[in-house]
């Protein structure tokens, strides 16, 4: 079965082709794949770093790289999946596939600006890449490019900064793009409380995109400046002081967190309804929690800060308010629960990845909670503990959210169908590997072990082989979701236009949708979450 | 498409504007003469933040859009001002 | 929203509203500008009031002066657009340019003095102040550099916008870029306005 057929109707992926009908389409269908393909490329390609460091660190000692390839791997791991993986993530592929669509619009409001992004975006990701390759070697500074040793360090810094402000503005105009297409282009009709809880996620999201990118825009240009003119803000030397560098890339980077987290909670948020055939349980609290979250959010940068020197009454402060924070996302995970709790529970892959996402991301936000104390953290700052803790909710959180996304929406996007059975079965591989690979690192963070170590004490070593034996099992598990993926995209089964019996806008449309989405616009007259089949029978 | 403008500003108010800018303006520079020592800092502020405030509700039209671009503003300086606040709960008490 | 061969009309509430969310972030990157300072300026009051003796009060309060009559022509200028007088509309953001350069040139001075004098970040005179005067020369290059890179982008807009009255684009119908682009000059004077007192005024 082709795609080319003269009877299949024109959807937006045939109504044009040509490779350059793709890379000048202000579709923002189109873009949303456009980001997809390359957000995948660029996690295939740090998540093959992230398998090499595991090799390297399998025995005490070099293994297969030298201390300052490690050290380069980990800046480089960090900064493609921090700045051009995890932070566009979920918004710039299924935001910009889904949220028009799902508020009844034909497009966002701004499609030219929404390619115009795109294209920041990869001249950002290149500029990455070009710091590892250019004059000089690779940065290794780590993702965070603290001072003093950014300052100083005659590594590509500078490029890789550059790339980091680029990635920033695309980042800036993507968040401008929805707040503007949420507040404007909603169909007649739907209320904001009628609007479903996926751009409602987008909508907080795009709030922190655009108040917070901007501070580590000007701290970036600040550290150009330090190695360029020695302006001195964060140099003791000359006066400065490198805790403020501390302050002013946390005040962005843990909002950043949140841009990352926020919409994975949205997409589980569409997928449980679905799969329990029942309204979501709670709609105002997740409103609500999703907005408090973005707002606290704001307030907690320190406790990535607490052995840094601050003030006790600010050391106070930060951890007090991210204990806060953590109650609206406890709020979501009860509402979760209780929406599938009495429905019509159907276990397909979306709803596999999405109670993964559950799991995984509540231990990862426990442990969130561990470091948030200001005794325990003394202990486990700068740790394999905090590793472990961030993959758990970035990847265990954010990146199953995103699979379970996928797999959700991926009917709608192609058309097609993929095998359950594959699906599944990589589902197995990708969770047993990722507990494999990162609960370890708990363990010997405890006990102990750096992060950012290239050598360890071989007591550590028990810890460290099952962390690789793990990163292995997860890499086959990748791979099988993902060829299962794109071997279906254009051979699948055809897909009907709701497999899922889903209620929300985009499944009453066709798949693939048409290029303008709607063939009239929808009114809307009822709340998003409506199942016509009660389940109190 | 719609355009619709309801407000036109007038070239009277703009002149009025601008002149209690300059007021204001020419106020600041003598306050510096005055030795108010610490509290210099904080008239030359009050006074910028009455000249912003002036000049985004009638230059940049705040007073005559819909109250929803009034509270986006609004808000945006607020978080900003609880930032810098946060910040200062370290170095104050450092 | 269909594509034809002209380009897209945006709805002028929409667009507006696009441009105050910029507006917001140019504010934050200002800001961060700004905590810099305020710490600093914490830390090492006397030596900022000392350094700040450097600055010329005259010519930062000229400056001060030419952007809010800027404002104020390019905000009449809107309004001769509304009342379908392009050839007004054209002369006020012609003036409004004609300002941005004075304000340019008087800054070109400026700073031309301070590096005559070797008053720059980096350089051997520096190094030999106070800390917080190195601090404070730091923040004034930074803070008014980030600004008048604003100064000459609000220029190039102006001047687009300009050029689009002049070919009928932006007429009493049609004049969300102009607009906008007063929008962001506005801006520029805005963070001026804070910037002033913050570095000339703290004697």
């Amino acid at each position: 079965m082709t795609n080319s057929s003269t009877t299949e109707p024109l959807n937006y992926l045939n109504h044009k082709t040509g490779l350059w009908s793709w890379l000048s389409s202000t579709d923002h269908k189109r873009i949303g794949l456009l980001y997809l393909y390359s957000i995948t490329i660029f996690f295939f390609a740090a998540a093959i770093l992230g398998l090499l460091m595991r090799i390297e660190k399998i025995a005490p000692g070099p293994t297969i790289m030298s201390a300052q390839t490690y050290n380069g791997m980990f800046t480089i791991h960090g900064i493609i999946m921090v700045f051009i993986v995890v932070i566009p993530g979920l918004a710039a592929v299924f935001g910009n596939i889904m949220l028009p669509i799902m508020i009844g619009a034909k497009d966002v409001a701004f499609p030219k600006l929404n390619l115009f992004s795109w294209y920041v975006y990869i001249s950002g990701a290149f500029l990455g890449l070009y710091s590892q390759f250019a004059n000089g070697h690779s940065p290794d500074t780590g993702w965070t490019f603290y001072v003093p040793y950014s300052a100083e360090a005659s590594s590509n810094v500078v490029i890789a900064l550059t790339a980091a402000f680029v990635l920033g503005f695309a980042s800036i105009l993507t968040g401008l793009n929805f707040i503007v297409t949420i507040h404007r282009m909603r169909a007649p009709g739907m209320t904001w409380f009628r609007m479903p809880l996926f751009p409602w996620s987008l909508y907080a999201t795009a709030w922190i995109q655009i108040l917070a990118t901007p501070i580590i825009g000007i701290t970036l240009l600040m550290v150009i400046a330090e190695r360029t003119f020695h302006i001195g803000f964060f140099d003791p030397a000359l006066g400065g002081d490198p805790v403020l560098y501390q302050h002013l890339f946390w005040i962005y980077s843990h909002p950043a967190v949140y841009v990352m987290i926020l919409p994975a909670m949205g997409v589980v948020t569409e997928i449980f309804p679905t799969f329990s055939q029942k309204p979501v349980f709670g709609y105002v609290p997740i409103v609500f929690s999703s907005m408090a979250i973005a707002l606290v959010g704001y307030f907690v940068w320190g406790h990535h800060m607490f052995t840094s020197g601050i003030s006790y009454e600010s050391r106070w402060f930060f951890s007090f308010l991210t204990f806060l924070v953590a109650i609206p996302s406890a709020i979501k995970v009860f509402n979760w629960l209780s929406t599938m709790y009495g429905g019509s529970v159907d276990l397909k892959p979306p709803l596999l990845f999405a109670i993964s996402f559950i799991f995984l991301f509540t231990i990862g936000g426990f442990t969130g909670l561990t470091l948030g104390s200001l005794a325990t953290n003394i202990q486990l700052h700068n740790t394999d503990f905090v590793v472990a803790h961030f993959h758990y909710i970035i990847f265990g959180g954010m990146g199953f959210a995103f699979f379970a996304g996928i797999h959700y929406w991926f009917p709608k996007i192609y058309g097609r169908m993929y095998n359950f059975r594959w699906a599944n079965i990589s589902w197995g591989f990708l969770f047993a590997g990722f507990n494999l690979l990162y609960f370890p690192l708990f363990v010997i963070g405890i006990q102990g072990m750096p992060r950012r170590y290239f050598d360890y004490d071989p007591k550590f070593q028990t810890g460290e082989v099952i962390s690789t034996i793990g990163a292995f099992i997860l890499f086959i598990g990748l791979i099988g979701m993902v060829s299962n993926l794109i071997y279906h995209s254009k051979r699948g089964a055809i897909a009907p236009a709701n497999p899922w019996h889903g209620v929300t806008l985009e499944w009453q449309i066709p798949s693939p949708p048409p290029h303008e989405n709607f063939d009239e616009v929808p009114v809307i007259t009822r709340d998003p979450y409506v199942f016509d089949h009660p389940y109190t029978k | 498409m719609k355009n619709h403008e309801n407000h036109i500003s007038s070239d009277t108010l703009n002149w009025t504007v601008l002149v209690i800018l300059l007021i204001l303006t020419t106020i600041s520079i003598l306050a510096i003469k005055m030795h108010l020592g610490a509290f210099t800092v904080a008239l030359a502020l009050i006074l910028a933040s009455i000249k912003v405030t002036i000049v985004l509700t009638y230059f940049m039209h705040l007073k005559f859009e819909n109250s929803l671009l009034r509270i986006m503003v609004g808000g945006v300086f607020l978080l900003f001002a609880i930032v810098i606040a946060i910040t200062f709960i370290d170095y104050y008490f450092r | 929203m269909s594509s034809t061969e002209h380009s897209e009309h945006i709805d002028s509430d929409t667009g507006k509203m696009g441009m105050w969310l910029f507006l917001f972030t140019e504010l934050f990157l200002f800001g961060g500008l700004f905590i810099v300072y305020a710490v600093m300026r914490s830390k090492y009051a006397v030596d900022f009031h000392h350094a700040a003796l450097e600055l010329n009060v005259f010519v930062g309060a000229t400056n001060t002066v030419v952007l809010l009559v800027s404002s104020m022509t390019v905000a009449m200028s809107l309004t001769a657009i509304q009342q379908n007088r392009s050839g007004k509309a054209i002369g006020l953001i012609f003036i409004t340019l004609i300002l941005a350069g004075v304000f340019m040139v008087n800054k070109y001075f400026e700073w031309g003095h301070k590096i005559g004098l070797h008053l720059y970040p980096g350089s051997d005179v520096m190094k030999t102040l106070p800390h917080g005067e190195i601090m404070f020369f730091g923040l004034y290059f930074m803070m008014t550099g980030l600004h008048a890179i604003h100064v000459i982008i609000g220029g190039i807009l102006l001047t687009i916008v300009i050029r689009k009255i002049q070919s009928g684009k932006i007429n009493s119908g049609h004049y969300l870029l102009q607009e906008n682009a007063a929008l962001y000059w506005h801006l520029v004077d805005l963070i001026w306005i804070f910037l002033f007192p913050l570095l000339y005024l703290i004697t």
